[in-house]
C-alpha cells in the first residue's frame, strides 16, 4: 500500500484498517499528530488530506486517498506558517498538547475563510478540544493570522 | 487584623501536632526514622555525576560549558503552567544573560530539588493567619519538607519554593565568574559587572565570557555576603517573557511523554480491573495472542491495581489486542453504584466521627439558643471527577544491564523513583528517572501508577524499552477522582441579615489517605485530612462563632489531587450558601462580602475591584444576570463576577471578570494565563461534567460523555492582578474554585433557581 506523507511516498505493508494516526506515530515516526480519543472528539489528531482536515485516529489507512500533511510540514524551519507565528505572537500554547490538531484546524480554516467570523471560528474550531482552556488566545491569533493574510 | 479569637481549649491542634506529623494534608502516625542529622545536611548536587565534556556546574541549578552554552536546571513539571519559563527566569536575572540565550532543562530526579513550599502550604492554618502558632505549624512543615525531600510539583507552589532558592543559584554562579575574572585579571572581584554572559571590566576594559571563567569559578566557593538583585535591578522578572519551548509547542516537537521513541522500542498497553482495586479471578487471551503484532500477553499485579497488559509491535495493535481478552474481573472494594456511594456519604456526614481544624467562638451553643426561624440550612452534593488530560496517561521504560530507566510525563519524579525501585527490586541510586514535557497534569500525574506498570513490563522484555500508551477509556475509567463530596451548612442570622453563627458538616474519602494508600502501601495513616474542608474552614469572613467539620468517609474509589483538590468543593458550598444567606434577607451579595472580610482590606479590595470592572449592581439587559464568588487557595486571594445569558431557554456564560491577589507576580501574562485557564477548568466541571458508578465501574469513558468547554462556549474572561498580599501565593490551581459558585450564584440571579448539586446541568441547559 503507499501512502503520500508531507511529500514522500512510503511502501507499507500493514493492515488497511489501522487509523492513519498509528501508521504516521507509530510507523513512520511522526509524532506532530497527537493522540486524544480515538474516536474522532478532540481533534489533537487533526491532519490534512489533501488539503481537508480530517482526524487521523478514526481514518483508517485502507480509506486515505490523497496527500498527507502533518503539522511537520506546513512551515519550514526558517520559515515557520504564518498561523504558527500568530501562535507565537499570542503565546497560545500551555502544556501544549492539543495545539498541533489546533493549528492544523485553523490552517484549514484560513485556506477555506481568509477572513472568518467569530461564529466561523467557532464552527471551525469547537472539535478541537483544549484541557489548558487556551481558546481566547486561539481566537486571536486566528484573526492575527487572518490580519497577516489580508495584509500580505 | 482579625476581629475575633481563636477558641485554645477547643483547638485540637495541638493535640493533632504532638501525636503525629502532618504530611501533605494528612497525617503519618511513625514510620518514618529520621534524624536531625538528615535535616541539616545539604544535598548533593546530582549534576556532577552526569556532566558532559567540558562542562562546569556551580549548583543543582546552573551549568555552564566551556563553548558558553549556559543551560539551567528547571526541576519543576511543565504541564502548560509556564513554570519552566518562570524558574529559568530567576536564575537568569541573576546571571545577567537573556532567557533565549540560554537552554533549560528538567533534570534529574533528585532530593536537591525538593519543594518546600509545598509542603509548608499543606500546615493546617488559614493562609491569613500570621499568628505566632500559625508560624509554628509552618516551621514543623518546613523541617518535615527537607526530612521527606520530595521533588514533586504540585499546590500551586513551585514558584514560592523556587523565589529565594533559584535566584540564589544564580547569583552564586554570578559571583564566582566574577572572582575567577578577577583573579585572571588581577583586580578585586567588586570592580567587575557581568553582562550578557561576559564579565567585564569597566576600567581596563578586559573582559571573559562565562564558558571561559566557568572551569575554574567552579572550583571557588562564592562569598558569604551575596546580594541578590533588587527589584528595581530586575530586568526579566515582574516583566511577561516568551514562554521558552514555545517553538516545540507550535512545530508539533515530539516532547510528550507519548511521544518517546527508542531504538528496539515495543509498545504496549494496559487494561486493568474497571471494578478499581478489584482482583482478577482469571485471563482467557488465547485469541489476543494471535492477533497480529501481539508479542505477549502479560497479567499484572500492583498496588495500584490488577489486570493485564499487551506488549506488541505497535499501539493500536496492543490496543486492538486488548479487546480480544476475556477476563472474569473481581468485585471493587466500594459500594457498587453512585446512589449506594451518596448514602455512604450521608452516613458519614451524620456521624460523630468528625475533626475540625479551627474553631471561633462557640457554634454549638449559639445555634442550641437560637430559634429555628433563625436559621438557614442547606445541603450540597458534588460529583466524582476524572482529571482528563490531553495526553492519556503513559510511560516508557527499559532495563537493562542492572538500570533502570523510566521515561515518565510526572509531577513527582523522586517518588516515583523510590516505589519503582522496591517495584524492581532495585536501589533507588540504579533508577533513572527522566521527566518529560506533559499533556496536562491538574494532579493526575503525581500519581505512580503509569510508572510502576511500565516499570513492571520492562522486567519481562529482556532490555528492550516498551512503551505503555493507556486508551482514553483505560484512562477516565482509571484515574484517581475528584472525591464526590456532601455538606449540610447551617446559619444562624441576626436582625441585619448577618450570620452570626457557620457551621457545616463535610464529608467525603479522604484524598491524603488514598493517595498515600496506594503510593506507599506500608505507611499507616493517621489523622485529619485539611482537603476535606480547605477552602471552607480557612477563609477569611468573620463571623462570631463557627466551626466546619469533616467526616471521613469510607469509600474505597482511589481519589487523587484534582486541580485545587478540597477548595473546587467547598468553595461552591460555602460561597454558594453565603449567596443563599444574602438572599434570604434581600442583601447584596456583594455587600454581604464586603461585610464579612472587613478586616482584611486585601479581600475588600479585590471583591470591590472586580464589582467595578463587572459595573456589578447596574442594571442589565434583559435575560442577563451576574453572580460573584470569593476564595482564598493556595496563598491567593481571588474574586470573581460570571455573567449569563439566556438563550431559548439555554444558558450561555458571556462573560467573567477576574481580579486575583498573589502578593507579588514575577510573569504577569503567565499568571494570568494560568487563571484563565483556571476558570475555563472550574467552568467545565460545573457545566457538564461528573463520574458516576454501576455495577461497580465508571460509568463516562470518553470525551463525548465525560466532555470539556470548547470555544464555541467559551466566555470572554477579563484578569486584572493586584499585589497587596503580602504573602506570595500560587498561580495554578486559585483561578479555579471561585468560578463554579460565581456562576451558581449567576444562575440564581437569573431565574431564581438554586442548583445546590454538580454538575449545574443537572437542572439546567448550556449553550
Ligand atoms: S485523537 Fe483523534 S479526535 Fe481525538
Ligand atoms: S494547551 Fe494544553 S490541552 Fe491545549
Amino acid at each position: 500500500m503507499k501512502l503520500s506523507v508531507n511529500g514522500t511516498v512510503h511502501d507499507l505493508d500493514i493492515e488497511p484498517e489501522m487509523p492513519l494516526l498509528w501508521v504516521l506515530r507509530d510507523e513512520l515516526n511522526i509524532k506532530g499528530p497527537k493522540f486524544g480519543c480515538g474516536i474522532a472528539a478532540c481533534g489533537a489528531c487533526t491532519v490534512h488530506v489533501d488539503g481537508e482536515p480530517v482526524r487521523s485516529c478514526t481514518l483508517p489507512i485502507g480509506d486515505v486517498d490523497g496527500e498527507v500533511t502533518t503539522i511537520e510540514a506546513i512551515g519550514s524551519d526558517d520559515s515557520l506558517h504564518a498561523v504558527q507565528q500568530a501562535w507565537i505572537e499570542e503565546q497560545v500554547p500551555q502544556c501544549g498538547y492539543c495545539q498541533s490538531g489546533q493549528i492544523m484546524s485553523a490552517v484549514a480554516l484560513l485556506q477555506d475563510i481568509p477572513n472568518p467570523s467569530d461564529a466561523d471560528i467557532d464552527d471551525a474550531m469547537s472539535g478541537n478540544l483544549c484541557r489548558c482552556g487556551t481558546y481566547p488566545r486561539i481566537r486571536a491569533a486566528i484573526k492575527r493570522a487572518a490580519t497577516a493574510n489580508m495584509e500580505a | 487584623m482579625r476581629a475575633q479569637q481563636e477558641n485554645p481549649k477547643r483547638s485540637r491542634l495541638g493535640k493533632i501536632a504532638r501525636r503525629t506529623f502532618l504530611i501533605g494534608t494528612g497525617a503519618i502516625a511513625g514510620g518514618l526514622a529520621i534524624g536531625y542529622y538528615f535535616y541539616q545536611r545539604d544535598f548533593d548536587n546530582p549534576l556532577l555525576s552526569d556532566q558532559d565534556k567540558g562542562e562546569s556546574t556551580f549548583n543543582p541549578f546552573v551549568k555552564i560549558a566551556a563553548d558558553n552554552t549556559i543551560t539551567i536546571i528547571v526541576p519543576r513539571a511543565e504541564m502548560g503552567q509556564g513554570v519552566t519559563t518562570t524558574l529559568a527566569a530567576l536564575v537568569a536575572e541573576e546571571l545577567d544573560i537573556a532567557l533565549d540565550a540560554v537552554i533549560v532543562e528538567h533534570g534529574p530526579a533528585s532530593s536537591a530539588y525538593l519543594n518546600q513550599a509545598m509542603l509548608i502550604d499543606s500546615a493546617p492554618v488559614p493562609a491569613f493567619d500570621d499568628s505566632f502558632t500559625a508560624g509554628g505549624y509552618r516551621g514543623s512543615m518546613e523541617i518535615l519538607s527537607r526530612f521527606l525531600a520530595i521533588q514533586a510539583t504540585g499546590g500551586s507552589s513551585s514558584t514560592v519554593d523556587a523565589f529565594e532558592k533559584m535566584r540564589f543559584a544564580g547569583c552564586a554562579a554570578r559571583e564566582v565568574l566574577k572572582q575567577a575574572a578577577a583573579e585572571k585579571f588581577d583586580v578585586s572581584p567588586a570592580a567587575l559587572v557581568t553582562e550578557n554572559g561576559r564579565v567585564e571590566d569597566p576600567v581596563s576594559g578586559l573582559s571573559a565570557t562565562y564558558g571561559e571563567l566557568a572551569a575554574s569559578a567552579a572550583t571557588m566557593s562564592p562569598p558569604a555576603d551575596m546580594q541578590l538583585r533588587t527589584r528595581s535591578q530586575w530586568k526579566l522578572l515582574g516583566k511577561s517573557q516568551p514562554r521558552t519551548d514555545i517553538r516545540q509547542k507550535v512545530t508539533g516537537a515530539p516532547i510528550f511523554g507519548i511521544d518517546v521513541e527508542l531504538p528496539d522500542m515495543v509498545y504496549a498497553t494496559v487494561k486493568m480491573n474497571p471494578h478499581l482495586g478489584g482482583r482478577v479471578n482469571s485471563i482467557d487471551a488465547r485469541q489476543a495472542e494471535d492477533m497480529k503484532g501481539v508479542i505477549k500477553v502479560v497479567p499484572i499485579e500492583s498496588q495500584t491495581g490488577n489486570g493485564f497488559a499487551i506488549i506488541a509491535d505497535n499501539s493500536w495493535r496492543a490496543f486492538q489486542a486488548a479487546e480480544a481478552v476475556n477476563v472474569d474481573w473481581g468485585p471493587a472494594p466500594y459500594p457498587a453504584d453512585s446512589a449506594q456511594i451518596t448514602a455512604r456519604l450521608r452516613e458519614a456526614m451524620q456521624s460523630g466521627d468528625r475533626f475540625s481544624l479551627r474553631e471561633v467562638g462557640d457554634p454549638d451553643k449559639a445555634f442550641a439558643n437560637s430559634t429555628p426561624d433563625q436559621i438557614l440550612e442547606a445541603e450540597y452534593e458534588v460529583p466524582f471527577l476524572a482529571h482528563a488530560t490531553m495526553e492519556p496517561m503513559n510511560a516508557t521504560a527499559r532495563l537493562k544491564d542492572g538500570k533502570l530507566d523510566i521515561w515518565a510525563p510526572n509531577q513527582s519524579p523522586t517518588i516515583i523513583r523510590s516505589v519503582c525501585a522496591s517495584v524492581a527490586n532495585l536501589d533507588s541510586d540504579q533508577v533513572h528517572v527522566h521527566t518529560t514535557f506533559m499533556g496536562g497534569g491538574f494532579g493526575r500525574r503525581a500519581e505512580v501508577d503509569f510508572s510502576i506498570y511500565a516499570t513492571k513490563l520492562a522486567m519481562l522484555t529482556d532490555g528492550r524499552p516498551v512503551k505503555v500508551t493507556w486508551t482514553r477509556e483505560e484512562d477516565t475509567t482509571h484515574d484517581t477522582y475528584r472525591p464526590a463530596a456532601l455538606a449540610r451548612y447551617r446559619a444562624l442570622l441576626n436582625d441585619q441579615g448577618l450570620p452570626t453563627a457557620l457551621h457545616a458538616a463535610v464529608a467525603a474519602p479522604s484524598v491524603t489517605a488514598s493517595v498515600i494508600g496506594r503510593t506507599y502501601p506500608s505507611l499507616p495513616m493517621a489523622g485529619p485530612d485539611k482537603t476535606l474542608i480547605e477552602g471552607a474552614y480557612d477563609q477569611p469572613y468573620a463571623i462570631d462563632n463557627v466551626r466546619i467539620d469533616a467526616a471521613k468517609a469510607d469509600i474505597a474509589v482511589p481519589v487523587g489531587f484534582w486541580r485545587s483538590v478540597g477548595n473546587s468543593y467547598n468553595a461552591f458550598m460555602q460561597e454558594s450558601f453565603l449567596d443563599e444567606i444574602a438572599a434570604s434577607t434581600g442583601k447584596d451579595p456583594l455587600a454581604l462580602r464586603l461585610e464579612l472580610s472587613k478586616s482584611w482590606p486585601v479581600a475588600t479590595q479585590l471583591l470591590e475591584k472586580v464589582a467595578q470592572m463587572a459595573h456589578w449592581g447596574e442594571k442589565l439587559p434583559n435575560g442577563r444576570a451576574q453572580g460573584i464568588a470569593f476564595t482564598l487557595s493556595f496563598g491567593t486571594w481571588v474574586a470573581q463576577i460570571v455573567q449569563v445569558r439566556e438563550i431559548d431557554g439555554s444558558i450561555k456564560i458571556e462573560k467573567v471578570w477576574c481580579v486575583a491577589d498573589p502578593g507579588e507576580v514575577l510573569d504577569p501574562a503567565i499568571f494570568k494565563a494560568q487563571m484563565v485557564s483556571g476558570i475555563i477548568f472550574g467552568l467545565s466541571s460545573a457545566t457538564g461534567q461528573e463520574i458516576t458508578f454501576s455495577e461497580g465501574m465508571v460509568e463516562q469513558s470518553n470525551f463525548h460523555d465525560f466532555d470539556a468547554m470548547r470555544m464555541n462556549q467559551c466566555p470572554a474572561i477579563e484578569v486584572e492582578i493586584l499585589e497587596n498580599s503580602p504573602h506570595m501565593g500560587g498561580a495554578g490551581e486559585p483561578g479555579t474554585p471561585p468560578s463554579i459558585p460565581a456562576l451558581a450564584n449567576a444562575i440564581f440571579a437569573l431565574n431564581a433557581k438554586r442548583i445546590r448539586q454538580l454538575p449545574l446541568s443537572r437542572e439546567v441547559d448550556f449553550a
